[in-house]
């Protein structure tokens, strides 16, 4: 009884939920203050000697540019592109995958894992080479390579959280369906296809802004004939041209701004689970 | 007439099964074609894959001699482990303080937890790159703090989000009352959480490690704006796989020795998938075991 009293007279005593306060604090250093000045550097110069003024310079400099808006437009095309191409592929995968009469148990899901724990820049390179082999090159076909390359690459990702929510459909509700006279056409279109919407935003979520911003992929593949954001953010900051980086960067996050909206209209909560389940 | 609607079921079953798995194999076999043929040319000298030109072991031995890729491999190994750590003990702590934290804390936390999650890797990457920059100018005297530290730190924060996601459904999942027994039984707040919550918890702090060693291993941009000297590379710049491939591949075809290692790489996840299966299987048969008793 003591000894209880004591402690909370100590003047610090220990909390459960002070354990927060240095994940807290690590996410605001580096992630809310970078991000903060992201958008300081966006909209500003600055003089010789290192001194900031406001300005929107970057701005203008981004809208009137054909070339970066080109390269904008040509980057949310290869990105819907990739993430139709991943979907029109990925599901039927995960369907079957997640079907218990096709696949019993988790090896096949994870054969599908595997490569991703091959260095991803290796297997960009190995998949150009085995390209340029084939007669398919960044010279004579560059968005052919590339888009292949693409969809390589997230295949993987798309996938798995379509499985993911695909094992978790309700069956009986499917059963229902086929027992009240729906053929298997229909019970996909107004059972299982809206049930696993979820996983299809969450799929598209994780391949449509990673090609958008992706670097390496076009680098490799095209051999450079094809500029996409990432590429022209990467350009800009080994230039040091900060201002006109960190405006792009700022459009990028717009960008993944409305795509976060767009997703949390879908589901809510549930998505990040998907995503942690990787293992 | 009903042993013919079920034999025709069956039949349909049938059909359905092998499609699904032709169609299965198919992807699954298009997906490995590049790891394939690196492994394959493994096995010869060639600079290039295409060329077959002799069976030979060189390619190993050239491997481990080559400092380069060996230094770059050991830089990578050591960055995901050291940040897979950090982000492992930072995720979990704040997964269970934001659990017990109050509502309106919560969703602030979760919120910035998301924000990582769903940003472009590379505008994570600029972000700190320009802090950096920005502190080195205004609060180092205009030093240069690159190095393995801001490294360090961009790996974590790739990672730290994704420790957490997986730590908080394991908390959600948990008995509320095991906590408040500990207590009851005379554990001090902080061993309750140590001896009663964390073994709750080991799953998901697990597939975190192993998804933080994951993100870690196979990043690149982050580590390109990052990155400074250090580590095993000394007076140079940091060089990982990623970059160190990068790299090469700019300027020619992967070079053969990378071949050898990707061959090493993949028995090696080979191995472990095996591991995990066998486990999985032996533990499910011992659970059925148990549930007849």
């Amino acid at each position: 009884m003591a000894r209880a009293y004591s402690k909370t007279k100590r003047f610090f005593s220990f909390k459960r939920k002070y354990l927060c306060i240095p994940y807290s604090v690590f996410l605001i250093l580096f992630v809310i203050i970078p991000i903060f000045i992201i958008l300081v550097y966006a909209f500003t110069g600055s003089t010789e000697d290192g001194a900031l003024y406001f300005s929107f310079d970057a701005f203008t400099s981004f809208f009137t540019s054909p070339t970066k808006i080109n390269i904008l437009v040509v980057s949310l095309f290869v990105g819907m592109l990739n993430t139709i191409i991943c979907l029109l592929i990925g599901y039927p995968v995960a369907y079957l995958l997640a079907n218990s009469k096709v696949n019993k148990n988790k090896i096949l899901v994870l054969l599908f894992i595997m490569p991703m724990w091959i260095n991803f820049v290796l297997r960009t390179g190995a998949t150009r080479d085995v390209l340029s082999w084939m007669g398919i090159n960044g010279g004579n076909h560059p968005y052919l390579a590339t888009m292949i390359g693409m969809v390589y690459n997230y295949l993987p990702f798309t996938i798995l959280p379509l499985y993911t929510t695909m094992i978790k459909l309700d069956k009986s509700q499917l059963e229902a369906a086929s027992d009240l006279g729906a053929n298997s056409f229909n019970v996909f279109l107004h059972n299982t296809l809206p049930q696993s919407l979820p996983g299809i935003v969450s799929a598209s979520e994780m391949v449509f802004m990673p090609t958008l911003s992706s670097y390496v992929i076009s680098d490799t593949l095209s051999e450079g004939k094809i500029t996409l954001f990432g590429n022209i953010i990467y350009l800009n900051f080994s230039q040091s041209q900060w201002n006109e980086g960190s405006f792009m960067a700022f459009v990028m996050l717009i960008l993944v701004g409305i795509s976060m909206l767009v997703s949390r209209h879908f589901d809510r909560g549930e998505q990040s689970e998907r995503r942690g389940t990787l293992w | 007439m009903v042993n013919d609607a079920i034999a025709r079921n069956k039949r349909k079953d049938v059909a359905f099964k092998s499609i699904g798995l032709f169609v299965i194999f198919f992807i699954l076999i298009l997906m490995y074609v590049p790891i394939l043929v690196l492994i394959a040319y493994s096995f010869t000298n060639a600079t290039n894959v295409g060329t077959w030109t002799g069976f030979s072991f060189d390619l190993y031995g050239a491997l481990f001699q080559d400092e380069e890729i060996m230094t770059a491999l050991g830089n990578t190994i050591i960055l995901a482990l050291s940040s897979s750590a950090i982000s492992v003990v930072l995720g979990t702590c704040g997964a269970i303080g934001t659990f017990y934290a109050s509502k309106k804390a919560r969703a602030s936390i979760e919120i910035v937890t998301q924000i990582p999650v769903v940003n472009a890797e590379i505008v994570i990457a600029m972000s700190l790159t320009v802090m950096f920059v920005f502190c080195g100018t205004y609060l180092f005297m205009g030093a240069n703090i690159f190095s393995f530290w801001t490294l360090l730190i961009g790996h974590v924060i790739l990672s730290l989000p994704f420790v957490y996601l997986s730590v908080k459904p394991k908390l959600l999942q948990m008995d509320p009352h095991i906590y408040e027994a500990a207590l009851d039984l005379g554990c001090s707040q902080g061993k309750a959480i140590f001896k009663a919550v964390l073994p709750e918890i080991m799953p998901g702090v697990g597939s975190g490690a192993l998804l933080a060693i994951t993100l870690s291993l196979d990043d690149f941009i982050v580590t390109a704006f990052t990155r400074g000297a250090g580590l095993l590379s000394g007076e140079k710049t940091i060089d990982t796989l990623s970059t160190l491939v990068q790299a090469k591949i700019k300027k020619g075809p992967v070079p053969p020795e990378m071949r050898a290692l990707t061959t090493l790489i993949f028995l090696f996840v080979f191995l472990i998938v095996v591991l995990i299966t066998v486990y999985n299987n032996v533990k499910a048969r011992r659970n059925r075991k148990k549930g007849r008793y």
